[in-house]
């Protein structure tokens, strides 16, 4: 007796069902007019410590902001953008090395979107895993800072290339490890042609300001774009 | 290593697909996995032979098509293979190609299946 063997089709996306969830995610955020930046970057670029300062900056602009974060133990990040006095809420992932847009769903139940209008989310830090992970953001950020060598974005092309914006973090520091600007910026733009970049040091304060206002240009275009 | 996760997403979407085949066995299952996914497909092999284990796909191997970076180029005005993931120029004349056409795929294609014996 010969054995059956058949070729069956199927072309289904591997991650179809994130990218289900990402969806109705970006549908919920869209009808609330809430603007969701997600920030991704390796472990110690300076993700946390933008955001500390860019909630509570935002907040005193009178901007309703909430942020989520993510890690795989400790609840140490959501208590240091606690301070802010705005809504944060942990997502630990145990030993899972990337958010995903379920664990974006769950963590932010119970939260009224009418009332935000912008939501960070702070990714794991890894420059992998979370590239392939859509979490239903607007904008996604990858951090980098002047501590970590120029070649950043040769080395992790992927994440550089879902990404829509590089923020080159800890700018304070730029001319005490002699971070080559010029470098960077042609490795980004190797990997992610156009790429738009943006320089900052949360600690001193530099560009901060230009960086909020960028941050609202981009929410009033994201409200006037229909879904 | 997310390609743990990946590979038990595969493991879901398969099992699915057989169980909506009265249980046929699987025997093969054909991914497609883009060079810009952000996966690697060692990796990927490694996470599956863990994970596989009790489910429908003790015995499946994964036949993996590796899809290389391709880029519309604004010059040649058609679509040709990128220098590398590293440069986003086309690898013909070099110039500088921002839209990639292909090599983010992360897609399961098709499997082998055998179907259940059926009792005459």
């Amino acid at each position: 007796m010969t054995k059956l063997t058949r070729l069956v089709e199927v072309r289904t996306k591997i991650l179809k069902e994130n990218d289900v969830a990402a969806r109705r995610l970006r549908g919920r955020f869209h009808d609330h007019d809430v603007f969701v930046v997600s920030l991704v970057s390796s472990p110690g670029s300076g993700k946390t410590m933008l955001l500390e300062h860019t909630l509570a900056m935002m907040r005193q602009r009178g901007q309703r902001v909430a942020a989520l974060v993510g890690d795989l133990a400790t609840e140490n990040d959501a208590a240091r953008l606690g301070r802010a006095n705005v809504p944060v809420r942990q997502i630990t992932t145990g030993t899972v090395c990337h958010l995903e847009a379920e664990m974006v769903e769950t963590a932010m139940e119970g939260w009224e979107l009418a009332d935000l209008d912008y939501l960070f989310i702070e990714n794991v830090g890894n420059l992998v895993c979370p590239a392939t992970y859509d979490l239903g953001e607007d904008l996604r950020l990858v951090l980098f800072s002047t501590t970590e060598g120029e070649d950043k974005p040769l080395k992790y092309p992927t994440i550089f290339n879902t990404a829509d914006v590089t923020v080159i973090t800890k700018m304070d520091l730029a001319e005490a490890v002699e971070f080559d600007a010029q470098a960077a910026e042609r490795n980004i733009q190797a990997v992610r042609p156009g790429m738009q970049l943006i320089k900052v040091s949360a600690k001193s304060g530099f560009q901060m300001q230009s960086w909020l206002e960028w941050l609202e240009q981009r929410k009033a275009q994201f409200c006037a774009t229909p879904t | 290593m997310h390609e743990l996760s990946i590979a038990l997403s595969i493991i879901d979407i398969a099992s699915e697909e057989s169980r909506a085949r009265d249980d046929a066995v699987i025997l093969a299952v054909h991914l497609k996995i883009g060079r810009m996914s952000g996966v690697v497909i060692e990796a990927l092999q490694s996470a599956f032979e863990l994970a596989r284990g009790e489910t429908l796909l003790a015995d499946a191997e994964l036949v993996i098509e590796d899809v290389p970076v391709m880029v519309h180029c604004p010059k040649c005005n058609c679509e040709q293979l990128a220098d590398s993931v590293q440069s986003l120029c086309c690898s013909v004349c070099g110039t500088i190609s921002p839209t990639i056409t292909q090599g983010c795929e992360l897609e399961v294609v098709a499997m082998e299946i055998e179907p259940e014996e059926q009792l005459q």
